[in-house]
């Protein structure tokens, strides 16, 4: 029987066309019709270090990562040994045929740890000292090999090309690769190469070159590989239109929608490739016929940053700052300023593996509590944490809706699986978007009236204006302040201030319609019941279905709304469970320790990670299978992936 | 509209400063300055840092922001580029300024915002109690300090030159009509300007004191105080950039005559060039209705409240198909 659903893997030193390979290979499932999702894995460095990119397609919608994989693309040797064992019976390995006779413990970008594993490995398995030792050992397996010999096939590319230094076009290694899988899983070449070519469209003869690569790669892998390689990609009709977008990609469309005018950064992974994005997308078209536009700065530093988007949101401004934790780390003060004197300020904060600089380019969700108590002394926000593509972009335009509101700082606390994977979507439909800006008073409003910034109110909820409003002279200070926005110590009205800024959250408590606070999904019913946030959602929905498929029965609480919690809500949902199944990306288990503190209810599992490398569903699973069917640790932690 | 000086104060704050400060000085200058220039207190924005300084926008009826230590440059520069309509004015300490905020302000002459800048330089840090500021010479003691000074002073006249500040000027907090046209003149700059205010701190700083400037300590033969302070301008000195070839040697004098302190300190302009874009012009080099409709002034949304963007042009370029 063929296998219609593959997971797809290109890896190879970074600055080797890694990503272009998966965006091309990607944008060709797309043109068939396939859902596709997409994952990126690189190191802190520009050239050199393996960097590999997942690619799961499939007819249906899939929406996390799973530890098997069905065809990986090496561009180089280390490729091949770190990823040899992710590669299922049946499943196929496309390699340099220069390579097998690399020793792989001389392999230069191996760091000693690493060594240390692989001679374990080679000890356990008895394996040899070569590639193909390795390679020979997988065949046992089944496992396909198709070596290819790329330097061959780039002689006979820049021979037809006039192109004597193959030096010039080995970097096309990339989509030879790309030719030669699609020619074993069968797929349509025409839909690569209008791949290829709608991705280098802006680049002229490029475009010809790698349509070339593509063809010659094709051709030489039909010939060559006549096994039967079980895996096929089958184009679709259909008729709905998709959109193949990553996490960065949704959050800069929902700001675009949610009004954001204002953007600043200091570069920071993986935050920055949104504020870019913004910057190259600066100016938009709207239903007025009068086009709009983005002011992107790019500040001195993070203080700079988030103090100028205050000045901006004061301004009248809907501005945002986009950070990662070293960024958010210097944040801290101007985030609290923001709190004092109610700015209605939105920081995308995507957290990194850290401490300090931790893993740049790595993922964790080790900085919820980070987020929900960075700022010296007692002031409101609230912290919205997307856990898929879709809620990045409408959490991101809301995220402004909010903080007008409400005036206080809105955290959207996303994470770096979340900016840089890739996932298929029908097109967006926001036309039911509304923007609310909150009670905003203007010059009219206030004619013949005296203005005060910080009146008290039943709600805490001072009417705003924006700066350069006539008849609205006002004053703001990260002093604490009287109702005119002056520097006041008394203790009377500190305490009447402290709770008017407080008071503000039972609102939000109030207001924010309940699925978007929390969102159920699975057996609610079931004495069982994971809680998470953030991007660990797809691997968990996906094991719900695997899951239920083998009669267990499981609830999911997705946290969408970490701050102010919904605690009521969440005690309900919690209350009388027997197993509560704490899923996260950290060691503390934060927003477990933050339910049991808001709500008097703990976890009593925990499934946890912190190898700095997302959930896979098929991990998730096996961990959830082991906790229902009590075989499992109180703790499970997680280690797959390189 | 016909403004005067006290229709800019604020009755309802008392002024909190030592008795003899010289923000007191500063406060009458932007009064006046703006009262002069005409300016609707509510278009003018006045943000602060932190410090003594930092209490300025208080006592100045027009809107007022005061921020973080360090951090007034950057507030300014989100509210400016926001609306560029507002007049803006940056206030900060010495230590505000060139201490704690030195980053912004280099990074902030990068940028030539159409904004003022105004330091207050009293030599010390006054609201933490008198320690030394980036501003005192080495070996100098003020009245707090435990031990001389062992750090030498930023020149901040030139450090703004180098860091692309497009005029800038030194002032003195007791001469308030210098000091006013010095205000006058930095806001009808196009471009970043940068006021160095020198500004008695009678409670701290017992060394660069009102009587030191005026000169108390050396009397000519008829026993009148030859001030230490002169003007650029009474002098022939030609701070303008008429040309850019004439930029160099203007940047040259300009850090000449900053360089002059002790028993000669010119104040007056030192330099100044609009002949450098300013950054709102290189925003509407690429947004060509920044001035008309800027970040503040865009509509959001129609008369029902929904979004007005289209993200056709954004979704069609992500489409698979
Ligand atoms: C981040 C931070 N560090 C330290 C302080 C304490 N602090 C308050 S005012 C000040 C110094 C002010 O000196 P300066 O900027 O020269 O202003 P002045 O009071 O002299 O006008 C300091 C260090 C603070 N408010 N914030
Ligand atoms: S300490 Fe100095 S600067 Fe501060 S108010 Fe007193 S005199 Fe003025
Ligand atoms: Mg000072």
């Amino acid at each position: 029987m063929p296998i219609d659903s593959i997971n797809w893997m290109a890896g190879g030193p970074q600055g080797s066309g890694v990503d272009t390979a998966a965006n091309i290979f990607g944008k060709a499932c797309g043109y068939g019709g396939l859902y596709v999702f997409g994952r990126r894995e690189y190191h802190s460095n520009i050239k050199g270090l393996h960097s590999y990119f997942h690619l799961r397609i499939s007819p249906k919608q899939v929406i996390a990562n799973i530890n098997d994989v069905n065809l990986l693309a090496a561009f180089d040797a280390e490729t091949a040994v770190r990823h040899i064992n992710e590669v299922v019976p049946e499943g196929g390995i496309i390699v340099d045929a220069k390579d097998m006779d690399t020793k792989v413990l001389e392999v230069p970008t191996f760091p000693p740890e690493y060594k240390e594993e692989i001679k374990r490995i080679m000890q356990e398995q008895n394996l040899g000292e070569t590639l193909n030792d390795w390679l020979n050992h997988a065949k046992q397996r089944n496992v396909h090999v198709f070596p290819v010999p790329y330097m061959n096939l780039l002689n006979q590319i820049g021979e037809k090309l006039g192109i004597p230094q193959i030096s010039k076009i080995t970097r096309m290694i990339n989509v030879l690769t790309i030719g030669v899988s699609f020619a074993l899983l069968k797929y349509d070449r025409n839909l690569a190469e209008k791949a290829v070519k709608a991705t280098f469209a802006e680049k002229g003869k490029i475009a010809e070159m790698n349509a070339l690569a593509l063809n010659t790669a094709y051709d030489y892998a039909e010939q060559t590989f006549k096994t039967d390689f079980k895996h096929r990609l089958t184009k679709l009709d259909v008729n709905e239109e998709r959109l193949f977008l990553t996490g960065n990609q949704a959050v800069a469309m929902g700001k675009v929608l949610g009004g954001c005018r204002v953007q600043t950064y200091y570069p920071i992974t993986p935050a920055a490739d949104e504020s870019e994005y913004l910057e190259a997308h600066q100016i938009m078209k709207t239903s007025t016929g009068e086009d709009e536009a983005i002011v992107v700065i790019q500040t001195e530093d993070e203080i700079a940053a988030v103090n100028s988007a205050s000045g901006a949101a004061l301004a009248g401004a809907r501005a945002a700052t986009s950070t990662s934790g070293p960024g958010f780390s210097l944040m801290v003060e101007g985030l609290s300023w923001a709190g004092n004197s109610e700015v209605p300020l939105v920081i995308t904060y995507y957290q990194r593996g850290a401490p300090a600089t931790g893993l740049p380019t790595r993922h964790g969700q080790g900085d919820l509590r980070f987020a929900m108590h960075a700022g010296h002394g007692e002031f409101p926000r609230i912290i919205l944490a997307s856990g898929d593509i879709e809620e990045c972009f409408y959490d991101a335009a809301k995220a402004f809706n909010l903080a007008e509101k409400y005036q206080m700082p809105v955290i959207h606390l996303l994470d770096k699986a979340m900016a840089n994977c890739s996932q298929t979507y029908p097109v967006f439909d926001y036309s039911n978007f509304k923007i609310d800006r909150g009670e905003l008073l203007t010059e009219k409003d206030l004619e013949g009236k005296e203005y005060r910034r910080f009146r008290f109110t039943e709600t805490g909820i001072s009417p705003r204006v924006v700066l350069g409003t006539k008849n609205a002279v006002h004053w703001y200070t990260g002093d604490e302040h009287n109702e005119l926005g002056h520097i006041s110590e008394e203790p009377l009205n500190r305490r009447r201030m402290v709770e008017k800024r407080m008071k503000k959250l039972e609102q939000v408590q109030k207001e924010v319609p309940a699925e978007e606070k929390l969102k159920f999904y699975g057996d609610t019913d079931s004495e069982n019941i994971i809680v998470s946030w953030g991007s660990p959602k797809g691997a968990i929905l996906e094991s719900l279905d695997m899951l239920k498929q083998e009669g267990f029965s499981l609830g999911f609480m997705q946290v969408r709304l970490i701050h102010p919690l919904p605690t009521e809500e969440v005690k309900k949902a919690l209350q009388g469970k027997k197993r509560i199944i704490d899923v996260e990306d950290n060691y503390t288990a934060q927003l477990g320790g933050i339910i049991k503190e808001a709500t008097g209810i703990a976890p009593n599992y925990y499934v946890l990670k912190y190898t700095g490398r997302p959930m896979t569903t098929t991990e998730v699973c096996k961990a959830l299978k082991a906790i229902l069917t009590g075989k499992a640790a109180e703790r499970e932690v997680l280690t797959f992936g390189s | 509209m016909v403004l005067k000086p006290s229709d800019f104060r604020v009755p309802e704050v008392f002024a909190d400063w030592c008795p003899g400060c010289g923000d007191f000085g500063i406060m009458n200058g932007l009064q006046m300055a703006f009262a002069e220039l005409g300016l609707e207190p509510h278009r003018i924005v006045m943000v602060s840092g932190i410090g003594c300084s930092g209490k300025e926008p208080h006592n100045v009826k027009c809107n007022g922001v005061h921020t973080l230590h360090g951090r007034t440059l950057p507030f300014a520069m989100g509210i400016k580029v926001a609306n560029p309509e507002l007049e803006v004015i940056a206030i900060g300490g010495d230590g505000d300024g060139l201490g704690i905020g030195a980053g912004h302000f280099v990074n902030a002459g990068r940028r030539n915002l159409d904004m003022t800048y105004i330091i207050h330089n009293n030599g010390v840090y006054g609201l933490t109690k008198g320690q030394a500021s980036p501003t005192l010479r080495l070996g100098l003691q003020t009245k707090a300090l435990p031990k001389p000074n062992i750090n030498e002073a930023v020149n901040a006249i030139g450090l703004a030159v180098i860091s692309g500040y497009t005029f800038a000027a030194r002032s003195y907090a007791y001469d308030v009509r210098h000091l006013k046209d010095t205000i006058k003149q930095a806001i009808q700059h196009k471009g970043l300007a940068f006021i160095d205010c020198l500004q008695p701190c009678p409670t701290y700083n017992n060394i660069t004191t009102k009587d030191w400037y005026a000169g108390e300590d050396r009397k000519d033969a008829s026993g009148k105080p030859q001030s230490r302070l002169y003007k650029l301008e009474e002098t022939g000195f030609d701070p303008v950039v008429h040309d850019w070839s004439e930029d160099f040697q203007k940047k040259m004098a300009a850090m000449d005559k900053a360089r002059e302190w002790g028993d000669r300190i010119p104040i007056g302009v030192f330099y100044k060039n609009e002949l450098e874009p300013t950054f709102e012009e290189r925003l509407k080099d690429r947004i060509p209705f920044y001035r008309e409709r800027p970040p503040a002034k865009q509509k959001l949304k129609d008369q029902n409240g929904f979004s007005t963007v289209d993200l056709s042009e954004f979704m069609g370029e992500l489409k698979t198909s």
